[in-house]
């Protein structure tokens, strides 16, 4: 490996990484304001100058790249002239007034002018005016105090993929700004607050809300989507504040998407914090004792058969686990967890489970998407897709019309009868797949509800296992689940054996034969209420609450710890952030309230129990945090039938998937935006 | 000079006219096909000529469309050149250099006669709504400073008389001659050229 001095100390470095990265090897900080490791280098902010021997000035170390035997100086009185004659300028026209500026206390400027400043400026101009601009209802400007490191172009060009920032003018009059002042159309267009190194952009939501340093904060992850970002949520006392990416690689890299960040101020609206018990077709506050005293007669009054629960989209695996233990008790079977009966086969984890990894999309050659559309199902994830392709020119085609992905694919059909060709080498793009070592096949949950969806799954992976692309080392069959407790609950087994395909538990509530329905914290359940007695168990007053007859309060994913498994079957661990509001309170807690109400004489169990026995359950677990285990590759020979059938890519009403963010006031501000009920901004 | 504002009546429309559509061909010619995007600037500055020497946003959603590239790219482009108008200019549009050499030279009475006669504020149009003026960089005719350019044409070796008269008659739609105000031919020297031969004689 090649060598570079730096200070007087000698270090390796690989080749091709710049001065600057060197540096960071060598444990030399350096300070930098347009850098930033996941975008292209820029080198126009000039702060990160180092001194170089043999260069009569000094040079952009991010913009230079590490050459063998370079003797570099960051330490020298000649850097430190430089920087803070860089940073003389970058004040000169950028506004004192940190007091009202919402970056104070995380400001890259702030910290760096700690250093490098000088305490008085010999700039007797006035400062430039900027007007403000518009960027959306997430992103805040305040132009004047932008330094013009264009890590919000790069960024929206490059990672997000939706070219719509870009600097306007030139010199003095430089202006950074979305086109035409309109709002960014992009899932992960709030990363740019977190790339702003100054007060430029900051975050609308939270605008003016609270200080650094007077929130705690708790690092968990998030449950908006199955991809499982990791986020650092900031509480100040009861209320969630804010919601910011926490750095995982192997995940969401550095981004998460606008619904994880600021469904936030859902949590504190809407919420339940007392049971409710239906009155005349009222909901009434009660207590819990009457409360439970009603579900206990009622559970009482019905055959075990005639009681069934449904698990929602957030609900993490000790509480599931322990709801399935309660319907144990209750001697009852009727357990799901899907929104609609789409086709999974839980045999063994290989069959549900995103088995690439993430990180893994990044050694593809190809990918095909069926039924799926990763934009909105799984916006990090399609980042990382938008990634390779951006890097290796990969192919990506796609099986049903998903719309607009930020990257280019091509559509090859859109019937099951296209993927029967496929399977049976009848077509063209069979020999493609056969001719790549490693291709991605994403299977989304429009295909899998198909009557064929078990057509689809089981033929890709008897074509894949055939023609050796399913080995040790490659398994590129991945499911895309949509929802942030589908994994676990499978884990978990949920539901049994014989149901999982097609399962009765959907015809069961068409036809009225459930006489007591239990959702915990089900709002995505679409049925026709019939006479049941429906239990609502949850967070918020949302679809499911609606239709409950008595609503049993608990806490959201902030405000109680638990396991949840992402698509990549990922365990991983959401903390307490916060407590539950008012009376509410864990979903475990309760449903040991009410077997203790039972009288059922059995031993429950507390979280830590739970927390053991939910690690002892999920099959092939490695460690937390870590990626599942493979199995050795069994063929089966699970028979399907045939479909031909349309597939469809079901539109989903992104800001509007769950509870949470149904009920924030920010995303339905996006939502009208999105569907352009609200004017623009523009006056174009 | 500051940041190019959009006008606000845009034409809901432009295409490049059959004539131009020849010459756009032409110009994509002279770059590779996966870089044609490059043929930004000179396909920006044909649409002004189409145009009544302004670029209409359609014009630039157009030409993005046309490129494959993204709007704000464009714009970006559009924003950045003192050569590009954004929004209408006179008939008559004059240009004056007020860089170092035409400064030193006088170029701010030049500024200060166009406020008086077309039009108080740069890119304003005049009163009789055939002129309009801006301060612009130099233009590369230092040796005959201070000078203006108006439409295609440089007059040079401008004072204020010269200058009124010229701005008088394009407000009154008769342009004089552009060239040199003070007789020279070109960038010759300004007194009759002496070889040092005849000088010694």
């Amino acid at each position: 490996m090649p060598k570079i001095t730096i200070n007087g100390k000698e270090i390796e470095f690989e080749k091709g990484m710049t001065v600057l990265q060197a540096c960071e090897l060598a444990d030399v900080e350096i300070p930098r304001f347009c850098y930033h490791e996941k975008l292209s280098i820029a080198g126009n902010c000039r702060m990160c100058l180092v001194e170089m021997e043999k260069s009569p000035k000094p040079i952009a170390s991010c913009a230079m790249p590490a050459v063998e035997g370079m003797k570099i100086k960051t330490n020298s009185t000649l850097v430190e002239k430089a920087r803070k004659g860089v940073m003389e300028f970058l004040l000169a026209n950028h506004p004192l007034d940190c007091p009202v500026c919402d970056q104070g206390g995380e400001c890259d400027l702030q910290d760096q002018s700690m250093y490098y400043g000088v305490d008085k400026s010999r700039f007797i101009e006035n400062k430039r005016d900027v007007k403000e601009k518009y960027m959306g209802p997430l992103i805040k400007t305040q132009m004047t105090r932008c330094i013009h490191c264009t890590r919000c172009v790069r960024f929206a060009t490059e990672v997000a993929g939706v070219p719509e920032i870009g600097a306007i003018g030139r010199g003095e009059n430089m202006e950074i700004t979305t086109y035409l002042e309109k709002s960014m159309e992009s899932e992960l267009s709030a990363n740019v607050i977190d790339l702003c190194p100054v007060g430029a952009l900051t975050s609308k939501p939270y605008a003016f809300e609270a200080r650094p340093w007077e929130l705690k904060k708790t690092e968990s992850v998030d449950v908006m989507d199955a991809v499982g970002s990791n986020i650092r949520v900031d509480t100040y006392n009861w209320e969630v504040k804010r919601i910011l990416p926490r750095l995982n690689n192997e995940i969401n890299e550095e981004w998460i998407s606008d619904k994880t960040r600021y469904s936030c101020d859902g949590l504190l609206k809407q919420r339940l914090d007392v049971p409710y018990i239906k009155k005349n077709n009222r909901l009434q506050k009660s207590s819990w004792d009457e409360a439970l005293n009603l579900l206990v007669d009622k559970i009482n009054s019905v055959q075990p058969n005639e009681i069934a629960g449904h698990i929602g989209d957030m609900i993490n695996m000790e509480n599931a686990l322990s709801f399935k233990n309660f319907f144990k008790l209750l001697k009852s079977e009727n357990l799901e967890f899907r929104e609609k009966n789409f086709y999974i086969n839980s045999d063994e984890k290989m069959n549900y489970i995103f088995n690439s990894s993430i990180a893994g999309i990044e050694d593809t050659d190809l990918i095909l998407l069926v039924g799926t559309n990763p934009r909105h199902e799984a916006s990090i994830l399609n980042a990382r897709i938008r990634k390779t392709f951006v890097q290796k020119k990969i192919p990506i085609f796609s099986i049903g019309n998903p719309g607009d992905l930020t990257y280019e694919y091509k559509i090859i059909g859109d019937s099951t009868e296209d993927i029967k060709k496929i399977v049976n080498k009848e077509n063209d793009f069979s020999q493609k797949l056969l001719s790549v070592k490693k291709p991605i096949i994403i299977i989304g949950e429009s295909a899998l509800e198909l009557k064929s969806g078990g057509y689809i799954f089981e033929e890709f992976k008897k074509f894949l296992i055939k023609n050796n692309l399913i080995n040790e080392n490659w398994n590129g069959l991945n499911i895309l689940a949509q929802n942030a407790s589908t994994v676990g609950l499978l884990d978990l087994k949920i539901i049994k054996d014989k149901k999982e395909k097609f399962s009765s538990f959907f015809d069961d509530l068409k036809n009225g034969k459930f006489k007591l329905l239990y959702l915990l914290g089900s709002d995505n359940l679409e049925f026709k209420k019939n006479d049941e007695f429906v239990v609502y168990q949850g967070s918020h007053g949302d679809r499911g609450a609606e239709i409950a007859d008595l609503i049993l309060p608990s806490a959201t994913y902030t405000e109680q710890n638990g396991l949840y498994e992402n698509l990549e079957g990922r365990i991983q661990e959401c903390k307490k952030a916060s407590y539950p509001i008012g009376e509410a309170s864990e979903d475990w807690k309760i449903f040991n309230r009410i077997i203790k109400k039972l009288n059922l004489k059995v031993k429950t169990l507390n979280f830590d129990d739970l927390r053991k026995e939910v690690l002892k359950t999920v099959p092939n677990f490695s460690k937390i945090n870590e990626i599942p285990k493979k199995s050795p590759i069994k063929t089966n020979n699970i028979e399907t039938i045939f479909y031909n059938e349309k597939i469809f890519v079901r539109e989903l009403d992104y800001y509007y998937t769950n509870s949470i963010s149904r009920s924030s006031k920010t995303m339905s501000e996006c939502r009208q935006i999105r569907q352009k009920i609200k004017k623009n901004g523009t006056n174009n | 000079m500051s940041v190019k504002k959009i006008h606000d009546n845009q034409p809901k429309e432009f295409k490049f006219s059959d004539e131009n559509f020849k010459k756009v061909e032409e110009i994509l010619k002279r770059y590779p096909e996966k870089n044609k995007k490059s043929a930004v600037m000179p396909l920006l500055y044909l649409a002004q000529r189409q145009n009544d020497n302004w670029i209409p946003l359609a014009a630039m959603k157009y030409i993005a469309n046309y490129l494959a590239m993204p709007y704000i790219s464009v714009y970006e482009v559009a924003t950045f050149y003192t050569m590009y108008n954004l929004a209408p200019v006179g008939k008559h549009f004059i240009q004056v250099c007020t860089t170092t050499p035409c400064l030193l030279r006088g170029a701010d009475k030049i500024v200060k006669l166009c406020k008086e006669n077309i039009s108080p504020n740069e890119n304003e149009i005049s009163k009789k709504g055939n002129c309009s003026w801006m301060e612009v960089e130099c233009l590369g005719a230092c040796v005959s400073a201070p000078m203006v350019q108006i439409n295609d044409d440089y007059y040079e070796d401008l004072d204020e008389k010269s200058t009124k008269e010229i701005l008088i008659s394009l407000i009154n739609d008769k342009p004089l001659k552009p060239g040199s105000y003070r007789g020279r031919k070109n960038t010759s020297p300004e007194k009759i050229l002496i070889s040092n031969e005849e000088k010694h004689a």
